[in-house]
């Protein structure tokens, strides 16, 4: 990919470590190596364990947090044991907090092994599904948002002419899009799911 | 009660604005603050950025066109020895056929792309580099726009269905004909080739003219104009559709602006002077490099490589 990364002066791999022996891109290319493609199974295992769905992103996005925070201190030898321990310590906090489960139910997801069925990480594996998530994706975004994230991501259209040619406010343009950008990341690495939400 | 943006939306609104086609230093800076902040929004940041990146691939989701145009065999590239360099081919990004409001199909091609468009009635379009045409979906429809770029129209003359393209506010009527439309900047430009064809304001049909060939209307918002050219220019000007350039006591700045159209590595004549530099010769659409290349021995020219950008200069 030759598009310009944002947060190049972030991650510029310019020495700037975050962490004894750890740079910022470093971290930055593990998160996205090894942890991103975990997200679907991450996904399926905190919605069997948790009952209210609307948590389910802050809890993501709070392992996510952990996971790589610790991972810029000291990336771990071991992605998916390490994901799956964040998650587990996450629910059975909330758990005690909500005092929602029974202690036995907590003991018991203390034991639950990461899930030994599904894929690993290899990126492969998202590679080969990734152009039938990106296609529900992109089929499941509302016709003008659709319309929006077409003409930005596939003809790389401004926001200006996107505003123009679909005669609409830029900021229009800016929610459609940016509204596509979190349905892509959703199918691409959650549960592709009942598709049409859409946020 | 309230709900504040979530954090997944924040991100995702810093993505779009990076995107957007406005950004500044001083957003970067502000960026950079935000992702410095914490991990949780390095985190939430880089897992959409990482997925718009692959978005990217969607272009593999375009269902290829009826028909393509026949496979062209690129021939090696025999470099600096002269102006004149009559190479065949070029690298098309084949043509495509995307997600769009269901009432029109949508055809494009992307930089240095070309494609040929065969319709049910016997017409044939070909779109030319880095284009949008779209035709309306039902059956035997005569209607099209194109959107952005340059196509190549031959159509099967109905006098009673005649074929309409919309370009930029001007609507071209086919009268029995092979033409030629480009979009610029701020101006449309229409070519015929053979037949007929009208070419109108969209608004004021009043501003319109009849085309024989050898005539190229050229319309802007507010005015329009026929000029005659003669056919071997015509030829000049059709000449992409067999992946070439031709160039007749061409500009520099005309050329250059030329294998921009095509290329994404971009020539850059900063120079009068130099603009002003005329040069002859058949160059394949792709060939950029090979054209500076070419300038630099045949106009004594100095060529610099800075990233995407090739300097040409004195």
């Amino acid at each position: 990919m030759t598009e310009r990364t944002p947060g190049t002066d972030f991650d510029g791999a310019d020495s700037r470590r975050v962490g004894k022996g750890v740079t910022a891109s470093q971290a930055k290319a593990w998160f996205v190596r090894e942890v991103l493609p975990l997200e679907a199974m991450l996904m399926r295992f905190l919605a069997k364990n948790w009952r209210n769905k609307s948590d389910l992103e802050d809890f993501r996005q709070e392992i996510y947090a952990q996971v790589l925070g610790a991972a810029e201190v000291n990336i771990p030898d071991q992605t998916k044991p390490f994901v799956f321990s964040v998650a587990r310590n996450l629910l059975i906090d909330r758990f005690r907090k909500e005092h929602i489960v029974p202690i036995e139910a907590v003991a018991e997801l203390d034991t639950l092994r990461v899930p030994s069925d599904e894929p690993g990480p290899e990126r492969s594996v998202i590679s080969r599904d990734l152009l039938r998530r990106l296609q529900l994706g992109i089929e499941s975004l509302p016709p003008r948002c659709r319309e929006a994230v077409v003409l930005k991501r596939i003809e790389g259209l401004s926001r200006r002419e996107i505003s123009q040619r679909m005669d609409i406010t830029e900021q229009t343009v800016s929610d459609h899009v940016a509204n596509g950008m979190r349905v892509l990341a959703d199918v691409l690495y959650g549960e592709a799911p009942e598709l049409g939400s859409g946020s | 009660m309230i709900k504040t943006q979530s954090l997944n939306e924040i991100a995702s609104v810093w993505l779009e604005r990076f995107h957007s086609g406005a950004w500044t230093q001083q957003d970067q800076a502000e960026l950079d603050g935000w992702l410095a902040e914490s991990s949780a929004h390095r985190a939430a940041y880089w897992r959409l950025e990482d997925a718009w990146s692959n978005a990217s691939r969607l272009t593999a989701l375009r269902q290829p066109m009826r028909q393509s145009a026949p496979p062209r065999r690129i021939l090696p590239i025999l470099a600096r020895a002269a102006a004149v360099v009559a190479l065949v081919g070029a690298l098309g990004v084949a043509g495509t056929k995307y997600f769009a409001a269901p009432d029109t199909r949508v055809y494009t091609t992307g930089l240095g792309g070309r494609e040929t468009l065969a319709l049910s009635d016997g017409s044939r379009i070909e779109l030319n580099t880095n284009s949008v045409l779209r035709i309306a979906a039902k059956a035997n429809s005569r209607t099209a726009w194109l959107d952005k770029g340059e196509a190549y129209f031959e159509i099967k003359h109905d006098a009673a269905h005649p074929f309409v393209v919309f370009a930029a506010g001007q609507r071209i009527t086919d009268l029995g004909t092979k033409f030629l439309i480009r979009q610029k900047r701020d101006r449309v430009e229409v070519a015929l080739i053979e037949g007929s064809a009208r070419v109108e304001n969209d608004s004021n049909s009043a501003r319109s003219a009849v085309l024989k060939p050898g005539e190229i209307a050229v319309a802007t918002a507010d005015k329009l104009s026929v000029a005659h050219s003669a056919m071997a220019e015509l030829a000049n000007e059709l000449s992409w559709r067999q992946g070439q350039l031709v160039f007749t006591e061409t500009t520099l700045a005309d050329a250059v602006a030329e294998f921009n159209r095509y290329n994404s590595t971009t020539l850059v004549v900063t120079d009068p002077a130099v603009a002003r530099m005329k040069i002859n010769g058949t160059f394949p659409t792709s060939g950029a490099q090979m054209f500076a290349r070419v300038s630099q021995h045949i106009l004594q020219l100095r060529i610099a490589k800075r990233g995407n950008e090739i300097i040409i200069s004195r």
